[in-house]
């Protein structure tokens, strides 16, 4: 069952990024070009997809296990560390160059547009960069 | 700043739709619909591998089944510039490992969860994405 809810979940995920046009890294980079001409649109896809799970989130908070697996997987890392700010950093720079984030990538191969693909090499490239040199 | 091309209906809807997506994927198996970790998983370790796998191909068919029910082609623009996409995809290959998680991951879950580490990650990832563009401009 829990293969059935995982494929059920993508399927879901790829729809909103296709509604929303989320997929297109033309539109996520109208958003980021802040100081130009604007599109604020994925600002109300982030606030559409957080005001429908937050509640969830908060619900089965105290539960011990989700319907079809044996725990829930949630990171228990809590602390800000430098990790997490040049990740975050590096990562936000990559995005503002191409307009791709790692959904929308994958995703796009519903497309199959060959620069979309080198993107995703690329991407994939960069995590076992990370890997190989065990980042801490 | 000037608004332009600005949807707020359809990213609305398709918000939403991403929300009950991430909803399915917790209540239903505990996991968290951070894509970067998803696809991290699948690639380095054998736990989970069908459920990442499978999460993943849904990834794919849910933008062709959208695409059969409207006559329109969905909008797809991106550069054509090969340098730009490898550097672009090596930094947020980087980055979202680093960091442990990208737009979903952080943005989207981590924020719904209330969790601190994730408002700053998307804080962070925003602001440097919206500087990348104001200083090399769209390609």
């Amino acid at each position: 069952m829990s293969k059935i809810i995982s494929l059920i979940s993508g399927i879901i995920f790829g729809v909103g990024l296709a509604i929303s046009n989320m997929i297109n890294p033309a539109k996520v980079l109208g958003f980021l070009n802040f100081f130009g001409q604007w599109d604020p649109s994925l600002i109300f896809v982030m606030i559409g997809a957080i005001l429908i799970s937050a509640p969830f989130f908060f619900l089965f908070r105290n539960k011990n296990k989700p319907l079809f697996a044996e725990i829930f997987s949630i990171p228990k890392i809590k602390t800000v560390d430098s990790k997490l700010i040049v990740g975050s950093s590096l990562f936000g720079v990559g995005w503002g160059l191409v307009g791709f984030c790692p959904g929308p990538a994958i995703a796009s191969l519903a497309l199959a547009n060959g620069y979309a693909i080198f993107f995703l090499i690329s991407m994939f490239g960069g995590f076992f960069l990370v890997r190989a040199v065990n980042y801490k | 700043m000037n608004i332009i091309n600005f949807t707020p209906a359809p990213a609305f809807v398709g918000g939403v739709i991403i929300g009950l997506a991430v909803v399915v994927f917790f209540i239903g198996n505990g996991r968290l619909a951070g894509i970067s970790s998803i696809v991290n998983n699948l690639l380095t370790s054998k736990q989970d591998r069908g459920d990442n796998f499978l999460f993943l191909i849904g990834l794919v068919v849910g933008p062709i089944i959208f695409s059969f029910s409207t006559t329109n082609e969905i909008p797809f623009f991106m550069t054509n510039s090969l340098p730009l996409i490898v550097i672009g995809g090596l930094l947020v290959g980087i980055g979202t490992k680093v960091a442990g998680g990208c737009t979903s991951g952080h943005g989207i879950c981590g924020i719904a969860r209330s969790s601190l580490r994730s408002v700053i990650a998307t804080v962070l990832f925003m602001v440097t994405a919206i500087l990348t563009v104001a200083i090399i401009g769209i390609k």
